[in-house]
C-alpha cells in the first residue's frame, strides 16, 4: 500500500464522519458518499446529549460504572471489549468536542454541564441544549470540510452506495454508487470501505427516524453475505409524538431535567390535565421505580406506559397516550435546556408545553442490532486493542461498519445518550482498522484487475435498466408502507410468534408483489422512484431479517417481549433473594444469553447463535424496581 | 393506531398545485392534485400521499414528485421551499394553518435539480469561504477546551443553530443566480467562529474572506433574512457585528503595513 491510500466511507453522520476524519488526519484520501448533503445526515436528530464519565458534579461516577450501565442496560447483550473501550474513551471524546466548538451548556464556572439520563443513577450526560447532535454533527462536518478544503476528502453528495467490488478471494476492493441527480453509476475502489449508514427506521415505515434511514446499504451487505446481528433488538423511544409522516422525538432528556409521566387516575378522566388535582394523577413509572423514577431504561419505560394505555386501558380519553409533564418546571429553565424540543411539540401539535402538558406515545426510534464487526481485545485491559484492523470489520474482508449501522454497543436496549458515543467511538477506531487493514494487504485495491470493477457496474446497469422498464400494477411507496404497518404492529413493544410468524409470510407476499412493480417514473435527472424501488427490496430483505429473528428468539430480553415466554415475578424484592427464580433465571440466560447472527440464503435469513464473551462483567439479573 | 392526537380522515380533500420541471433545462409548469384531508397534516405528508398515488386531479398519472426532506422535524434543513409564495419549511408547514390551493414552487436563488429540489452547493462553499471551523490540532486527547461563561454559550449556541435551509439567501433581494454574494448564513457563522475561545486566534482570516466581491458590503439591509429563519437566528446583528470588524480591519490595513501587524492577534 502506497504512503497515502484511497479509503471509502458511506455516510456522512457521525460515525461515518469520524472515521473519515481519522483517515484524513493519518495522511489518507477518503471518499465520502452520502444520500445527502453530510450535514442533513440523521445524526442532527439526536436531541438529548451524550454520555461520559466526566466526573464533575462530586458523584464519584467512573467510566467502570458507566460500563456496568451499559452492559446491564442492554442485558448483557452487548459486545464486553467494546462497551469497555467506548466507555473509556468517552471524557475524551467530549473534550474533543468541546475543543472543536461545540457550544455544550456550561456550569457558572465555566465547566461542561452535565444532566441525568436513563439507566443511570449520575450525572453523565453533555449536552447542547436539546439539539446536541446537531452541534456534534457540525462540529464534525466543520473538520471535514477543512480536510476537504485541504484536498484530502472528497465528498459525493447525493451518491447512494448500491454495493461491493470483490475480487476473486471475496476481499473489497471499493463499491458502485450511483449519482442521484444524472443517474450515473460508477465505480469507487478503495482499500476498504466503511458502512456508516444509519439505522433501518423506516422500515417500520413511522418512527422518529429521518426519511433517509431505509437500512438499504445495510440490507444490500446482508445480501453479500455480511452477518446481520441481533436484529430483533429494535428500541421504541417512550416518548414521541405521533404524526401522519413521522413520530417526533420528545427527547429523554425532557425527564432528565424532571419531566414526569403521568395519566388520570380515573379511566377515561375528560378534565383537561390542568384541572386535575395531584391526588387524582396516577405517576405509574414514579410508584413502580422509586430508585430510577421517569429514568427507567428506555424499553422498561416504554413497556410501562404501552401496557397503561394497552392493557389497562388507562391512556387518555381511553386511547394511545399519556402526558410527559414539564409544567412544573420554570419556563426558563426549560428554555435555557431543552428549547429545541419544547419548540418541536409547540409547532408540531400546536400547544406549548411549557404551560400544557405534553401527550405522547412510545415510537419505533433505534436498532441495537446491526451489521456483525469483531474486535481484537487487549488481554490485559480487556479493550480493543489500538489500531487493530480487526476492529469494526464485517465478516467480509475489507467492509466495515460503524455507528448505528453496527451490531456491537447496546444489546438488548440502548441507554439515553450512549449513541452519540458509540457513533464517535466506533469512528474513532474504525478509521485506524481500515489503515491498518490495507497495509496488512499485499496487492492494493487500485491495482486490482479492472475486470473486477467492470463486472460490479454492469450487474447494477442492467438491474437499474431492468427496474427502470418495470410497469406492474403495485407501487412502491405502498409497498413499504404496508411493510412499516405490519413491523410496528407485530415487531415493536409486545411480541408474539403467531403474529411474527404472519409477518414473515406477510413480507415474503410484499417481495411477490415487488416483482409487479410499477416504477413510476423513467426521466433521467433526479429519478427518485427509480432508487427508491431498489431501496425497497433491501427493506424488504432486512424486514425479514428482524421479524425472523425476533421469532426464533423465545425468550424476553431488553427490547424483545414476549409475554408468551416471560420469566414470572421473582417472590422477593431483590430478585437474587429467591432461590427458585434465580435458577429459572440462569437456565434462560445459558440458552439465550447469544448474539443472534443472520446469513443470507435465498429461501429466508439463516439464523444461527453466538455465544458471548464476558470479561469484563458477570451477568446478573436485570432489575431496576 | 388510535391515538390520543387522533388523525381522523374525512371527505375533504386538500389542493395542491406544485411545480414540476423534469430537468433544469426544460420549461416547467404546475400539475394540480388533490390529497385526502387528515388532520395533523403538513406539507411534507402530501406530498408522501402524492407519491403513493401520483394522479393529477383531471386523473393524469404522473411521476411522483421531486422533493428534498429528511428530519422532517426542522433540524436537517432540506425541505426550505416556497410555500404560497414564502419561503418555509415544508415539513413544518401545517396545512390546517394554509390557504388553499396551496402553492408549491422551488427556492429561485438556486439552480433547479428537478421539481421543487435545488442545489444549494453555493451556501456550503461560502462555509469554505469563512473557514468555518475551529482549526483544532488533532483529534487526540488534549484535555477540555477553554472555559466558557454561560452568556457566550447562550448566544454561541443559537448561532449554532443554523441549517443551511438558504431560506435567508431566498429572500435577500442582493442574492441572485448569477452573483457571488454569500448571504446571511455565512456571516453568521464567521461570527460564530470568531466568538469561539479558539477560533478567535483566526478571527482575522475570517474578516477578511467577508471582504471584497461578494463579500458583506454587498448586504442591502433588507433585513427579509432575520424575518424568514426557521430557527430565528439574529442574522442582522450577525451582519453588524461582521460589518464592524471588517471596517475595524480595512482601517487597520490603511495605517499600517502588513509587517507592523504581526504580533496583533486581529481585530480587537
Amino acid at each position: 500500500m502506497a504512503a497515502a491510500a484511497r479509503f471509502t466511507v458511506v455516510g456522512g453522520g457521525l460515525a461515518g464522519l469520524m472515521t473519515t476524519i481519522k483517515l484524513a488526519e493519518a495522511g489518507h484520501q477518503v471518499d465520502v458518499l452520502s444520500l445527502v448533503p453530510v450535514k442533513r445526515s440523521h445524526s442532527v436528530c439526536a436531541q438529548g446529549g451524550i454520555n461520559g464519565a466526566v466526573n464533575t458534579k462530586g458523584e464519584g461516577d467512573h467510566p467502570d460504572i458507566h460500563v456496568k450501565d451499559t452492559l446491564r442496560g442492554g442485558d448483557f447483550l452487548a459486545e464486553q471489549t467494546s462497551v469497555k473501550g467506548m466507555c473509556y474513551a468517552a471524557p475524551g471524546i467530549i473534550y474533543l468536542l468541546d475543543r472543536m466548538g461545540v457550544t455544550f451548556n456550561r456550569t457558572p464556572e465555566g465547566l461542561l454541564d452535565f444532566r441525568r439520563f436513563g439507566g443511570t443513577l449520575h450525572n453523565r450526560t453533555a449536552f447542547a441544549g436539546a439539539t446536541t447532535g446537531q452541534q456534534l454533527l457540525y462540529a464534525l462536518d466543520e473538520q471535514v470540510r477543512r480536510y476537504e478544503a485541504e484536498g484530502k476528502v472528497t465528498k459525493y453528495e447525493y451518491w447512494e452506495w448500491l454495493g461491493t467490488v470483490k475480487d476473486d478471494a471475496g476481499r473489497v476492493i471499493g463499491s458502485v454508487a450511483m449519482d442521484l441527480r444524472t443517474m450515473e453509476i460508477r465505480t469507487f475502489p478503495a482499500e476498504a470501505v466503511c458502512l456508516a449508514t444509519g439505522g433501518p427506521g423506516i422500515v417500520f415505515g413511522r418512527s422518529t427516524n429521518s426519511i433517509i434511514n431505509t437500512g438499504t446499504a445495510a440490507g444490500r451487505a446482508f445480501m453479500e453475505g455480511a452477518i446481520y446481528a441481533n436484529g430483533e433488538f429494535i428500541q421504541v423511544h417512550p416518548t414521541s409524538i405521533p404524526g401522519e409522516d413521522k413520530l417526533r422525538l420528545m427527547s429523554e432528556s425532557v425527564r432528565g431535567e424532571g419531566g414526569r409521566v403521568w395519566v388520570p387516575r380515573k379511566k377515561g378522566d375528560v378534565r383537561s390535565p390542568r384541572d386535575i388535582p395531584e391526588s387524582e394523577r396516577w405517576y405509574f413509572l414514579e410508584e413502580k421505580y422509586p430508585k430510577y423514577k421517569n429514568l427507567v431504561p428506555r424499553d422498561v419505560a416504554t413497556r410501562e406506559i404501552f401496557m397503561v394505555c394497552r392493557d389497562l386501558g388507562m391512556g387518555i380519553g381511553g386511547r394511545d397516550g399519556v402526558y410527559l409533564d414539564v409544567t412544573h418546571i420554570p419556563a426558563k429553565t426549560l428554555d435555557a435546556k431543552i428549547k429545541g424540543v419544547m419548540e418541536i411539540y409547540e409547532k408540531f401539535v400546536g400547544d406549548d408545553p411549557r404551560h400544557t402538558p405534553m401527550v405522547i406515545f412510545p415510537g419505533m426510534h433505534y436498532s441495537m442490532g446491526g451489521l456483525y464487526v469483531t474486535f481484537e481485545s487487549d488481554a490485559k485491559t480487556n479493550m480493543p486493542v489500538d489500531g487493530s484492523p480487526k476492529n469494526q470489520s464485517t465478516n467480509i474482508p475489507g467492509l466495515y461498519a460503524a455507528g448505528e449501522a453496527d451490531y456491537a454497543f447496546h444489546g438488548g436496549n440502548r441507554l439515553g445518550a450512549n449513541s452519540l458515543l458509540s457513533c464517535i467511538y466506533s469512528g474513532m477506531i474504525g478509521g485506524p482498522a481500515m489503515a491498518n487493514f490495507a497495509k496488512s494487504q499485499s496487492t492494493s485495491a487500485a491495482a486490482m484487475p479492472e475486470k473486477f470493477f467492470q463486472s460490479a457496474k454492469a450487474y447494477w446497469a442492467d438491474r437499474f435498466a431492468t427496474i427502470k422498464k418495470m410497469a406492474g400494477p403495485e407501487n412502491p411507496y405502498q409497498l413499504a408502507r404496508e411493510l412499516g404497518d405490519v413491523m410496528t404492529e407485530n415487531c415493536t413493544v409486545v411480541r408474539y410468534n403467531d403474529r411474527l410468524k404472519k409477518t414473515v409470510e406477510k413480507i415474503r407476499e410484499l417481495k411477490d408483489r415487488w416483482n409487479r412493480v410499477n416504477v413510476l417514473d423513467t426521466g433521467e435527472v433526479a429519478n427518485r422512484a427509480l432508487s427508491y424501488t431498489n431501496q425497497v427490496w433491501n427493506m424488504l430483505e432486512l424486514g425479514e431479517v428482524i421479524a425472523t429473528s425476533a421469532l426464533l428468539r423465545d425468550e424476553s430480553r431488553g427490547a424483545h417481549y414476549k409475554p408468551e415466554f416471560s420469566l414470572p415475578e421473582p417472590k422477593s424484592k431483590d430478585p437474587t433473594q429467591d432461590p427458585e427464580w434465580m435458577a429459572l433465571w440462569r437456565k434462560r440466560h445459558e440458552k439465550w444469553a447469544k448474539t443472534t447472527m443472520a446469513r443470507y440464503a435465498s429461501e429466508g435469513p439463516q439464523i444461527s447463535y453466538e455465544p458471548i464473551a464476558t470479561p469484563v462483567l458477570d451477568p446478573e439479573p436485570r432489575w431496576y424496581a | 393506531m388510535d391515538t390520543a392526537q387522533a388523525s381522523a380522515v374525512s371527505n375533504q380533500s386538500i389542493t395542491f398545485r406544485i411545480w414540476r420541471q423534469d430537468d433544469p433545462a426544460k420549461p416547467g409548469h404546475f400539475d394540480e392534485f388533490k390529497v385526502p384531508y387528515r388532520k395533523g397534516a403538513n406539507v411534507i405528508s402530501c406530498l408522501m400521499e402524492i407519491q403513493r398515488n401520483p394522479v393529477t386531479s383531471d386523473g393524469k398519472k404522473v411521476a411522483p414528485v421531486v422533493w428534498d426532506a429528511a428530519c422532517l422535524e426542522e433540524v436537517c434543513g432540506s425541505c426550505a421551499m416556497n410555500i404560497n409564495g414564502r419561503v418555509r419549511m415544508a415539513c413544518s408547514a401545517l396545512i390546517d394553518k394554509l390557504e388553499q390551493p396551496i402553492t408549491l414552487t422551488p427556492m429561485t436563488k438556486f439552480p433547479v435539480v428537478r421539481d421543487l429540489a435545488v442545489d444549494r452547493d453555493r451556501m456550503f462553499e461560502a462555509l469554505k469561504r469563512v473557514k468555518g471551523w475551529v482549526p483544532v490540532d488533532g483529534t487526540y486527547n488534549l484535555g477540555p477546551g477553554p472555559r466558557q461563561s454561560q452568556k457566550d454559550q447562550s448566544v454561541m449556541y443559537v448561532l449554532s443553530t443554523c441549517i443551511t435551509c438558504g431560506s435567508c439567501l431566498e429572500a435577500c433581494p442582493q442574492v441572485s443566480q448569477d452573483n457571488e454574494f454569500i448571504g446571511a448564513a455565512a456571516i453568521s457563522q464567521a461570527r460564530l467562529f470568531n466568538m469561539n475561545p479558539t477560533g478567535k486566534l483566526n478571527s482575522e482570516e475570517r474578516v477578511r474572506a467577508l471582504m471584497g466581491p461578494g463579500g458583506i458590503q454587498d448586504c442591502g439591509k433588507a433585513q427579509n433574512c432575520v424575518k424568514v429563519c426557521p430557527k430565528e437566528i439574529p442574522l442582522t446583528t450577525s451582519i453588524a457585528v461582521m460589518n464592524r470588524e471588517v471596517t475595524k480591519l480595512a482601517i487597520k490595513d490603511i495605517f499600517f503595513k502588513e509587517d507592523e501587524q504581526k504580533g496583533s492577534s486581529g481585530p480587537a
